[in-house]
């Protein structure tokens, strides 16, 4: 038996993009190339393109293929920091994924930009009065604002429109890993600046994502050679990725309402099923605005290193905020930026729900959660 | 059974991890993560702080197909190793920080989560072997006299030990390495670690000095002349002859040796070698491996006072907390701090912190 939540890490491939993928990887041809198999390739590369544009809410020129959510973020933040070298605040919210924070430390201490970091509040939204204050103070300097559609760890949803008119002509990236495929999101609509989306949080394969950006800006490239990505982004066009990335997107934009009420019911179950079991428990937050089938659950009293293990003894997969590169766990940055303490963070773990979770995986899980919490609590 | 394997990444614990899962118990391989900052304490192939050596550990568990995890104990070993290591230096004592990682962390905080757990007992790549005797479960001698670790478990008491597993002690370390690369464990060549882990650079003195500051005092004789001038009294180990730079030679041109250590007054003091000589050591803080020597009564046996130190044959007694040994020949160089094991041929009896030498 093995119960999978941990969707929000990687979720399955949908077997139709396991087909296109398969399907792609028998045609020869470089995108790049002027020859029929060339063109042939590209012409499935740029229906791709369009397809996951219209999804996106932008146009497909916005569209920049890169091999992961994480190279977008660094691509969006070095870019735009190298590309007007004038300016050098950057300000980010505390709450970021590390793909965001890391590149902008990084410039810090290398390149000698200055990090202003964007509180949230209790229930891990981006407090905007603060943000307001933090841009109107430093408004001449500010490189990039950075700021996540919504949090990989807590599922809630950030006030982007708000950010981006608190932002005035000041770029605004965000990072939509977990909220595209699942949620409404629309490029235009927000008036960002860049975004990041990514192919496996959503059913497509590993090493696809794509970095929007607006038309008409030129941000500084990681890679150089070849210029295959608007010249802001090099490497041959990967074209079976790129168009199991678009299959994916289709399939999970058709039937997006469908899956958000789905999935999220089967979260309440969870949700309801643990705080019967373990009373004391806390569940993380919940603001009524959130993805779909997060559940993060602070277990009093236990650490999150021991429940983790109990869980994988008993074939429940889920996760906690963060490990660092030597498989450590770190008490959560973003649940000690919602002001949780250390002590909680560190007895805090989130199942997330999707495409393949069911009914009777989540009745299992409620019924071991009391015995699991209670064993983590020596 | 059910077992906790710690591997640290290295040939031994994986071969160790090996064996016990053949041995069908139900085993799961578990990393200590010692370090907060595991980049800090980076270093090659030595140690059991690097990322190299959690990759390493985690590919031998696949190899092996059973799970795999880490365990945090950056705290634990900060506090209960790191931290005791500086503050016996700063005492003008000469610690092992091995003997208290194995007293304090091993068989003691993982242990005790691994029972938490449900699991029964922690298997180590030690080389030391447990022997059902009519006296309960001893302790012995590896039967590899260059890789014997029984010296640095003897800090183990006896409800310890009966929670350890040291699948090693039968074999010797070339027949590990072979059997790891017949099992196709791919650490079979990794070399073994030396050094203190925390310490990758090898240089303790460098290490101990930011920590502990340089603060200069004076060298003198042993009658109290002054005959030169340290960087930091911890700096120095218990007969220890380079290195000095002492100005006035002695009488003759002897070398001379460091003798004492004294922090309180931050003063080293040298003299002749024959100065050094220890017949009759103390040491505090008994802990038993096996049954309790009877007190109030001189047994014969063998001390052993380093990791790979000869077992010197001596009287011993004990009054259940400290043991006092009297070597039958005296040896040259033993620091306060140092650990004394006491054996009965090859039976681990017990072991004290040096606290006091004649």
């Amino acid at each position: 038996m093995a119960i999978y939540l941990d969707h929000a890490a990687t979720t399955p491939m949908l077997p139709a993009a396991i087909d296109a993928y398969s399907r792609q990887m028998t045609e020869v041809g470089n995108a790049s190339s002027l020859h029929a198999q060339g063109r042939a390739v590209r012409k499935a590369v740029e229906e791709s393109r369009e397809l996951i544009a219209k999804a996106a809410g932008c146009d497909a020129t916005e569209i920049i293929f890169v091999a992961s959510g994480t190279e977008a973020n660094n691509l969006a933040i070095k870019g735009f920091f190298w590309a007007n070298l004038s300016k050098k605040t950057i300000v980010v919210s505390t709450i970021e994924h590390h793909a965001v924070l890391d590149p902008v430390e990084w410039l810090e201490k290398h390149d000698g930009a200055k990090i202003i970091y964007a509180p949230v509040m209790p229930d891990g939204i981006v407090d905007l009065d603060a943000l307001r204050l933090i841009v109107d103070e430093n408004r001449e300097d500010i490189a990039l604002i950075a700021v996540m559609h919504s949090n990989n760890e807590v599922g809630t949803l950030q006030p982007i429109s708000e950010v981006v008119a608190i932002a005035g002509d000041i770029p605004v990236h965000s990072d939509a890993v977990q909220s595209f495929g699942k949620v409404v999101f629309d490029f235009a609509g927000l008036g960002l600046t860049s975004a990041t989306i990514s192919a496996h949080k959503l059913g497509g394969p590993l090493g696809v994502g794509a970095l929007i950006l607006k038309r008409g800006l030129d941000i500084t490239p990681l890679l150089h050679g070849g210029g295959q990505e608007r010249d802001i982004r090099s490497s041959t066009v990967n074209a079976p990725g790129i168009v199991s990335f678009a299959t994916a997107v289709d399939q999970s934009l058709m039937n997006l309402r469908e899956n958000f009420f789905r999935v999220e019911n089967l979260a309440d179950q969870l949700r309801l099923g643990i705080q019967k079991a373990v009373p004391e428990s806390i569940i993380n937050g919940r603001t009524g605005n959130n993805l779909p089938g997060i559940v993060n659950v602070t277990f009093p009293g236990t650490k999150n290193e021991t429940l983790l293990v109990l869980l994988d003894m008993a074939g429940i997969s889920a996760s906690q905020g963060s490990a660092c590169s030597a498989g450590v766990q770190r008490p959560s940055h973003v649940l000690l930026a919602m002001g949780i303490s250390e002590t909680s963070a560190d007895a805090t773990i989130r199942f997330s729900l999707g495409s393949t979770t069911t009914d009777d995986e989540i009745t299992t899980v409620c019924d071991l959660i009391a015995a699991i919490a209670e064993k983590a609590r020596v | 059974m059910k077992i906790v394997a710690a591997m640290s990444g290295g040939v031994d614990s994986a071969v160790a991890t090996a064996r016990m899962a053949e041995a069908g118990h139900e085993v799961i391989g578990v990393h200590l993560a010692l370090s907060s900052n595991p980049q800090k304490y980076r270093s090659g192939a030595r140690g059991c702080c690097t990322i190299e050596d959690s990759h390493d550990a985690r590919r031998a568990a696949d190899m092996i197909g059973i799970p795999f995890y880490i365990w945090d104990m950056a705290e634990e070993f900060h506090d209960g190793v790191v931290e005791n290591f500086i503050e016996e230096y700063a005492n003008g004592r000469t610690p092992n920080p091995c003997l208290r990682c194995n007293e304090k962390i091993k068989f003691a905080a993982v242990l005790e989560r691994a029972k938490g757990l449900g699991f029964d007992a922690v298997a180590t790549g030690h080389y030391a072997q447990m022997r059902e005797t009519q006296d309960g479960r001893t302790m012995h001698r590896a039967v590899d006299p260059g890789k014997d670790q029984s010296y640095v478990l003897a800090v183990l008491n006896k409800e310890q030990l009966d929670g350890a597993l040291f699948p090693l002690g039968d074999t010797v370390k070339d027949d590990v390495r072979i059997e790891a690369k017949k099992r196709g464990l791919y650490v079979a060549n990794k070399p073994d670690s030396h050094d203190i882990c925390f310490i990758p650079s090898g240089n303790n003195a460098g290490w101990l000095r930011e920590r502990l500051g340089s603060e200069s005092g004076p060298i003198v004789d042993e009658d109290g002349t002054k005959v030169g001038e340290h960087q930091g009294a911890y700096t120095y180990t218990i007969g220890q002859r380079r290195g000095l730079n002492l100005s006035i030679p002695t009488e003759g041109g002897t070398p001379r040796y460091v003798l004492k250590i004294e922090p309180k007054s931050n003063t080293v003091v040298v003299g002749a070698k024959e100065a050094l000589a220890v017949s009759h050591i103390e040491g505090e803080k008994a802990i038993w491996c096996g049954p309790q020597p009877e007190t109030g009564k001189t047994h014969r046996g063998f001390a052993q006072i380093r990791a790979h130190g000869a077992p010197l044959p001596c009287d011993y007694r004990s009054d259940g907390a400290s043991i006092v040994a009297d070597l039958d020949e005296p040896l040259l160089g033993l620091a306060t701090g140092q650990g004394l094991v006491i054996y009965d041929g090859d039976r681990v009896v017990g072991s004290a912190t040096v606290s006091a030498t004649e």
